[in-house]
C-alpha cells in the first residue's frame, strides 16, 4: 500500500487554472468483480458507517433495492436486474453502483465553483463541500448520474473513494467490508491485470463476451467493472454502454475558457464576488442565468 | 462440518441445496469463490428460488419445496447404476458389503415394523446379520442381494430422472446435468463439498434430507476429503457451541446421552453403551464412553462424586420423553408447564404457529427473558395492533427481563461451523443494567442452593453438591469455566501403557480427552472440548494464521475439537495402504512408522494399514453407514416423504404420504391445509441484510431491508392482478400475513405431476420491535410439525393461499 500513501496531491481543481503541476502519483483503481458479487449490501453498509450517513428507514416498493436510488447519504447502490437469456436461463445481475471516479470528470469541467470539485494525481474526484455552491451542474455533467444534491444544506454529495482512508494508505471501506473480495483495491495496472485474470476464467466458463468495464468516453475510469456481458452493459440496471461528458459541458467550458487564459475568469469573478456577497449556499443570479442559458441552449 | 470452511477452497465441485450460502453465509462464502478462482471449481444451486447463491452458480436448478429426498435418490440411483462410484472407497469404508437381516424390508412406503397406532417403529429387523463370531458377516463381491450394497441399489431403482422431475419439477435435463457433474467426482482426485443449512433441517425429514447427501459423499469418496464433506452451515455463531455442549434436553455435554427412565442405575445405562466393535480390529472409539461420561460427573459433583454412589449417578435426571421446544410448548400450552426460562432466543418469532405459541406463553404463571435486546418474546402481552393483537389485560402471565450481555460485550469462546473454538475479548462496555449470562445463572445457583441447604426438598443433592471451585464464586470468569470444561487431573494420570510415566499431575490441566479416566480421577466438562485449554494455556485465543500448506487448515489458529483436527475421518483421504487418493490435496499418510501429515490424524496415529482399522473410529463398524440400522426412527435409507402439507400426494405410494413417524401432535393433526384451499407451496428463509430477529434492531440493517415481504413469481401475480409492490394477504391454516408483494422472475411455476405448482417465498425477519417496519412474522403461517429424529420444525415447505389487498401507492 505505501504506494498509494501520500498520493492525493492536486492534478485539478473546477473552475480554476494555472495550478502548479502536481507531482506524478500512480493511478489507483478500485475493481467491482460482479462475478464474484453475492449483492450483500456490506459495502453499502460500510460506505454508510464510515462516512457517518444514515437514511430514513424506508418502505419496500416491491424490490431489493434500498434506498429505492443512490441519495445525498446513499453513495454507493446495490442494483439488481432479472435477466433472461435466450436459452431461457435466468441471470441475476447485482451491480454495486456508485461513482466510477473518471479520469476526464465530467462533474468536475461542469463545476463553477472554484474549488469544489478536485481530482487528485492518483485519479480520485472528490468533492469538497464547503467550496460547493449547490448549483447541481456537477450532475447534468456526469454521464453516470451519480451526484446527489442535498435538500438540508444545498450541497451535492457522492462516492469519494474514501479519499481520507486512501490518504492514510487504507483501501475503500466498501473493499474492507467486501466478503468475496468483489471489490479490490490497489493500481489501476494491478486492478487490470487481476481484472484480465477474472476474464479468463469466465470465458473458460462460456462467457464469451466477458470484458472489463473502462469506458474511454471518459478518458477511463477508476472504479472499474468485470462483467460477464461486457457487449451489454446496459443490462445491469443501465450502466451506460459508451459514457460521454455532455457536450452541453464542453460548451461551457468553451465559453469560460477565453476568459481563463484572460488570467481574470469572470465566472471566477463573479464566484469569489458572490461569496463575498452571499456566503456559499447560494448561486449568483448572473451565473444562474449564464448556466442555465449554456445548458439548454446549446445552439444559441 | 465434516471439513472447515477454509477448506471448501479446495472443493472441485461446489453443491449448495439445502442452503444459501450467499445470503445466509456470505463470509463463508467467500470460499466457494476461493475454488471458482484457484481451483476452477464448479458450483451447483438447486433451490425453490433463484438466489444470491443461484447467482453466482454455473448451473442452477428448481426443486419443489420439500421434495429434496427425491432429488438425492435420483442421484443415487444414477451414480450406483452408471457405475459412478469410487469403488475402492465403498467397498473399504462403507458397510456396502454387509449382509443386512432378512427380516428387513421395505414395502408401499413402510419399512418393517410399523405400528400405525404409535406412530413409530419396531426397528429389530433393521441390522446386520451376524456370524458366530460375533461380526457382521460380509460379502466383499458386492452381489449376495441382502447386503447394503444390493438393498440399495433396489431401493433408489425407484427414482428414474423422470420419476425425479414428476416428483421435484426439476427439469429432467438439468437433473441429469447435475448428476453428471456430481459423478465426475468419483474419480479419486476429485473432490465435491456439500454446503447445507436449514433448507434441509427444517423439514419433517430434515435428518434423512442429510442423510441423503450423506450417502451420495460416501459413494463418490467425498467424505475424510480435502475440499470434501457434509458442511453444514451453523445458523447462529455459537449455535454449533450449543450441540457440543448438549443443550438438548436429551444430551449432556460432548453428544453423551441423558440417562432414560428405565435407566435408573449406572450399570444399566453403561450395558447399552459398551460399543463392542462389529467387525474385527476396529477401534469403536466410543468403548471410551465411561471415561468421558465419570469425568463429567466429576467436573459436576466434584467431591461429592465417588466410585461408591456411581459419581452421582443419581443425581441425573432421567428422561421419560424428549422434551424439544415443540413439546414444551405443546405443554405449556395445556397448562403443563407454567413456569419458563427464554435465554438467548426468541420463540415468539421463531417456532411455528405464532398463534399457538402466543396462547401457551399467555398460559404461564411467569416468564424470564434473558437476552440483550428487547424481544417480542419479552413483550408478548404488548399490544401493537395487527402486528400483535393482544389485550394486555387478559394475560396474566408475570414477566422478568433480565438484560445480558451481547457476545462483543463479553470475553469467551464461539464455536464455529468447522468446529473451531475462537477465544475472544470484551470489546465494549454493557450499557445499562445489562449483566453477563454466567452472572446471572450464578445469582440464581447461589439463591436457590440457599433454599434448598435451609428447607430440604424433594432431591435436594445435585444442587447442594454441584462443584462450585471459581476463585470469586458470586461471578465465575468464563477463563475459569473454559478450563473447567478442558477438565483436569485430581490424581497423576499415568500411561497405561507404561505406568511410570506420569501424563498430568494431580491439579494439572489435561491435553485431551485421551487422558480421560473411569476410576474418578479426572473432570472435564466436555470431553470433546478437552485440549482446548491445557497446562500449555488457553488453545482457543491461538492467532497464528501461518498455513504453510495452503491448505486452508490454519493449525495454529484457535482451536478444532477434536484434537484440533480439521478434517474429520481424514483416514479416509488415503488407500488401503495409507497413501493419499489425491496426493495434490493429502491431508495425512502413513510414513511407515506411523500417521502423519498437515492435519491431526483422526486415528490411532501408531496404528499401521495393515492391522486393517477403519477410518470411521467412532462406528462400530469401522466404517460409514449407508444403512443405518436403527439409528434413525424414520427408516435405514433416506425415502421421499411429502411434507404434512403438499400440493400432491405422495406418488411413490400414494397410502404413505408424509414421514409416518414425524413429530405432530394431536389437534395439529386436523388443521393441516388442503391443496384445494391452499393451493400454493410456501417456504421460510432469510436475507442477506438481516440476521433473525436480531438486526432489525440495528438502524443500518433496517436501512437495507426495512420492510415485509413476501416473493411471489410472475405467473402467479399475473393469475392474482398483482404488481410489485401491491400490497398482498398470505393466508395458511392457522394465520395471515399481509406484506409487499415482491413479483420476481427468480421464482417459476413448477410442473410437479403433472400439474402447475407455484412457490411463495417469505422472509422471516420482522416483527414488533426495533428500528426497522413492523411486520406480521412468517411464524404466523407455519405448521407445528417436527421432523422425526430431531424433532426441527416444518419450516420449509407447507401450503398457502394468496390474495390481493390494494394497489401500491405510488
Amino acid at each position: 500500500m505505501s504506494v498509494l500513501q501520500h498520493a492525493l496531491d492536486l492534478k485539478q481543481s473546477s473552475a480554476t487554472s494555472g495550478m502548479a503541476p502536481a507531482g506524478e502519483a500512480v493511478a489507483v483503481a478500485k475493481l467491482i468483480d460482479i462475478s464474484r458479487c453475492i449483492g450483500c449490501k456490506a459495502c453499502q453498509s460500510a460506505c454508510l458507517e464510515w462516512n457517518e450517513r444514515r437514511e430514513e428507514v424506508g418502505v419496500n416498493t416491491g424490490y431489493y433495492e434500498n434506498p429505492h436510488d443512490l441519495t445525498e447519504n446513499t453513495w454507493t447502490l446495490m442494483r439488481y436486474a432479472e435477466v433472461e437469456q435466450d436459452n431461457g436461463d435466468l441471470e441475476w445481475l447485482i451491480r454495486k453502483d456508485g461513482c466510477m471516479h473518471c479520469a476526464d470528470p465530467g462533474c468536475l469541467k461542469a463545476c463553477p465553483a472554484p474549488g469544489a470539485i478536485v481530482q487528485y494525481t492518483n485519479g480520485l474526484v472528490d468533492f469538497i463541500s464547503e467550496n460547493c455552491i449547490g448549483c447541481g451542474y456537477c450532475i447534468k455533467g456526469c454521464p453516470f448520474d451519480i451526484p446527489r444534491l442535498s435538500q438540508a444544506d444545498q450541497k451535492v454529495y457522492k462516492c469519494t473513494l474514501c479519499s481520507d482512508r486512501v490518504a492514510v494508505g487504507q483501501g475503500p471501506a466498501c473493499a474492507k467490508a467486501c466478503p468475496t473480495h468483489a471489490i479490490m483495491f490497489g493500481t489501476k495496472a494491478e486492478m487490470t491485470d487481476w481484472a484480465g485474470q477474472r476474464i479468463e476464467d469466465l470465458k473458460e466458463r462460456g462467457y464469451q463476451n466477458a470484458g472489463l468495464y473502462d469506458p474511454p468516453g471518459v478518458g477511463g475510469t477508476h472504479v472499474m467493472y468485470v462483467l460477464k456481458h461486457a457487449d451489454q452493459p446496459e443490462i445491469y440496471s443501465n450502466l451506460p454502454k459508451d459514457p460521454q461528458i455532455s457536450p452541453l459541458v464542453d460548451l461551457w467550458k468553451g465559453v469560460t475558457k477565453p476568459f481563463a487564459l484572460a488570467g481574470i475568469g469572470l465566472m471566477a469573478l463573479l464566484g469569489i464576488v458572490h461569496y463575498v456577497r452571499t456566503g456559499p449556499n447560494e448561486v449568483a443570479p448572473e451565473d444562474e442565468e449564464q448556466a442555465r442559458r449554456t445548458l439548454e441552449n446549446p445552439k444559441s | 462440518m465434516t471439513n472447515t470452511w477454509a477448506d471448501i477452497k479446495n472443493a472441485d465441485l461446489v453443491v449448495i441445496m439445502g442452503g444459501n450460502a450467499a445470503e445466509a453465509h456470505p463470509c463463508g462464502f467467500k470460499w466457494v469463490t476461493e475454488a471458482k478462482h484457484y481451483n476452477k471449481a464448479k458450483l451447483i444451486v438447486v433451490d425453490p428460488r433463484f438466489t444470491r447463491s443461484a447467482a453466482m452458480s454455473d448451473l442452477y436448478m428448481p426443486i419443489r419445496p420439500g421434495s429434496d429426498i427425491a432429488f438425492l435418490g435420483g442421484v443415487i440411483n444414477y451414480l450406483v447404476s452408471n457405475d459412478k462410484i469410487h469403488k475402492d472407497y465403498v467397498l473399504n469404508y462403507t458397510n456396502a458389503a454387509y449382509i443386512v437381516k432378512a427380516e428387513y424390508g421395505f414395502e408401499d412406503g413402510l419399512f418393517t415394523g410399523y405400528n400405525a397406532e404409535k406412530r413409530d417403529y419396531d426397528r429389530k429387523s433393521w441390522d446386520y446379520e451376524l456370524g458366530e463370531d460375533g461380526f457382521v458377516k460380509v460379502d466383499p463381491s458386492l452381489q449376495d442381494p441382502r447386503c447394503v450394497y444390493q438393498l440399495m441399489k433396489a431401493h433408489y431403482a425407484r427414482y428414474t430422472p423422470e420419476m425425479v422431475s414428476r416428483i421435484t419439477g426439476t427439469p429432467v435435463d438439468k437433473f441429469t446435468k447435475a448428476c453428471e457433474w456430481i459423478a465426475e467426482t468419483a474419480a479419486p482426485d476429485k473432490a465435491m463439498t456439500s454446503m447445507y443449512a436449514l433448507g434441509w433441517t427444517q423439514h419433517s425429514k430434515g435428518s434423512q434430507n442429510i442423510r441423503g447427501m450423506a450417502i451420495v459423499q460416501l459413494l463418490l469418496g467425498n467424505i475424510g476429503v480435502a475440499g470434501g464433506g457434509m458442511n453444514a452451515l451453523r445458523g447462529h455463531s455459537n449455535i454449533q457451541g450449543l450441540t457440543d455442549l448438549g443443550l438438548m434436553s436429551n444430551l449432556i455435554p460432548g453428544y453423551l446421552t441423558l440417562p432414560l427412565d428405565k435407566e435408573q442405575d449406572y450399570p444399566t445405562y453403561m450395558s447399552t453403551r459398551q460399543f463392542k466393535p462389529l467387525r474385527p480390529g476396529q477401534t469403536s472409539y466410543w468403548q471410551n464412553y465411561p471415561k468421558f461420561f465419570v469425568s463429567f460427573l466429576k467436573s459436576m459433583y466434584g467431591t461429592a462424586a465417588t466410585k461408591d454412589n456411581a459419581f452421582g449417578y443419581d443425581w441425573l435426571p432421567k428422561l421419560d420423553v424428549t422434551y424439544d421446544v415443540l413439546r414444551a410448548f405443546e405443554l405449556m400450552h395445556q397448562g403443563k408447564i407454567n413456569g419458563y426460562f427464554c435465554q438467548g432466543f426468541n420463540p415468539l418469532l421463531s417456532f411455528p404457529n405464532r398463534g399457538k405459541i402466543q396462547a401457551a406463553l399467555a398460559s404461564l404463571k411467569y416468564l424470564v427473558v434473558m437476552d440483550p435486546l428487547a424481544t417480542e418474546t419479552a413483550s408478548f402481552w404488548e399490544n401493537h395492533g395487527v402486528h400483535n393483537d393482544v389485550d394486555p389485560g387478559q394475560v396474566q402471565t408475570e414477566v422478568f427481563r433480565l438484560p445480558t450481555t451481547c457476545f462483543a460485550e463479553e470475553a469467551g469462546s464461539l464455536t464455529n461451523s468447522g468446529r473451531w473454538l475462537q477465544w475472544h475479548w470484551a470489546g465494549a462496555t454493557p450499557p445499562g443494567e445489562a449483566k453477563t449470562d454466567v452472572w446471572i445463572m450464578t445469582q440464581l445457583y447461589r439463591k436457590l442452593r440457599e433454599l434448598y441447604a435451609a428447607e430440604g426438598g424433594k432431591l435436594p443433592e445435585p444442587i447442594l453438591n454441584l462443584s462450585w471451585p471459581y476463585s470469586t464464586p458470586d461471578d465465575p470468569t468464563t477463563d475459569e469455566i473454559a478450563q473447567e470444561i478442558n477438565g483436569k487431573a485430581l490424581a497423576d494420570v499415568r500411561d497405561l501403557k507404561d505406568p511410570a510415566k506420569i501424563l498430568a499431575r494431580a491439579g494439572q490441566q489435561l491435553d485431551g480427552f485421551a487422558q480421560l479416566r473411569d476410576d474418578g480421577s479426572t473432570t472435564s466438562g466436555c470431553w470433546i472440548y478437552s485440549g482446548c485449554y491445557t497446562k500449555k494455556g488457553n488453545q482457543m485465543a491461538r492467532r497464528d494464521n501461518a498455513d504453510p500448506s495452503d491448505s486452508g487448515l490454519a493449525p495454529n489458529w484457535a482451536w478444532s475439537w477434536p484434537a484440533n483436527r480439521r478434517v474429520l475421518y481424514n483416514r479416509a483421504s488415503c488407500d488401503l495402504e495409507g497413501k493419499p487418493y489425491n496426493p495434490k490435496h493429502a491431508l495425512i499418510e502413513w510414513n511407515g512408522e506411523k500417521w502423519a501429515g498437515v492435519d491431526i490424524p483422526d486415528f490411532v496415529a501408531t496404528s499401521a494399514p495393515e492391522a486393517g482399522a477403519g477410518p470411521f473410529i467412532m462406528n462400530a463398524e469401522g466404517t460409514a453407514r449407508l444403512f443405518t440400522r436403527g439409528m434413525m426412527k424414520d427408516g435405514p435409507f433416506p425415502e421421499h416423504y411429502e411434507p404434512f402439507e403438499a400440493p400432491v400426494e405422495n406418488v411413490l405410494h400414494p397410502k404413505v404420504g408424509p414421514n409416518p413417524v414425524a413429530r405432530v401432535f394431536k389437534g395439529d393433526l386436523e388443521v393441516f391445509g388442503k391443496p384445494d384451499e391452499f393451493p400454493y407451496v410456501a417456504t421460510t428463509y432469510r436475507l442477506t441484510e438481516h440476521f433473525h430477529f436480531w438486526t432489525k434492531h440495528a438502524l443500518i440493517n433496517a436501512i437495507l431491508q426495512p420492510e415485509e415481504f413476501v416473493e411471489i413469481g410472475e405467473a402467479l401475480a399475473a393469475e392474482k392482478g398483482v404488481k410489485t409492490g401491491d400490497r398482498i394477504q398470505v393466508h395458511s391454516n392457522r394465520g395471515t400475513v399481509e406484506a409487499v408483494a415482491v413479483v420476481t422472475k427468480r421464482i417459476r411455476p413448477l410442473t410437479v405431476d403433472g400439474k402447475t405448482i407455484h412457490t411463495v417465498g417469505i422472509p422471516i425477519h420482522w416483527g414488533f420491535k426495533g428500528e426497522a417496519r413492523k411486520g406480521y412474522g412468517a411464524n404466523r403461517l407455519t405448521p407445528y410439525v417436527g421432523d422425526a429424529n430431531i424433532e426441527t420444525p416444518e419450516f420449509k415447505a407447507f401450503l398457502v393461499d394468496v390474495t390481493k389487498v390494494a394497489a401500491a401507492v405510488s
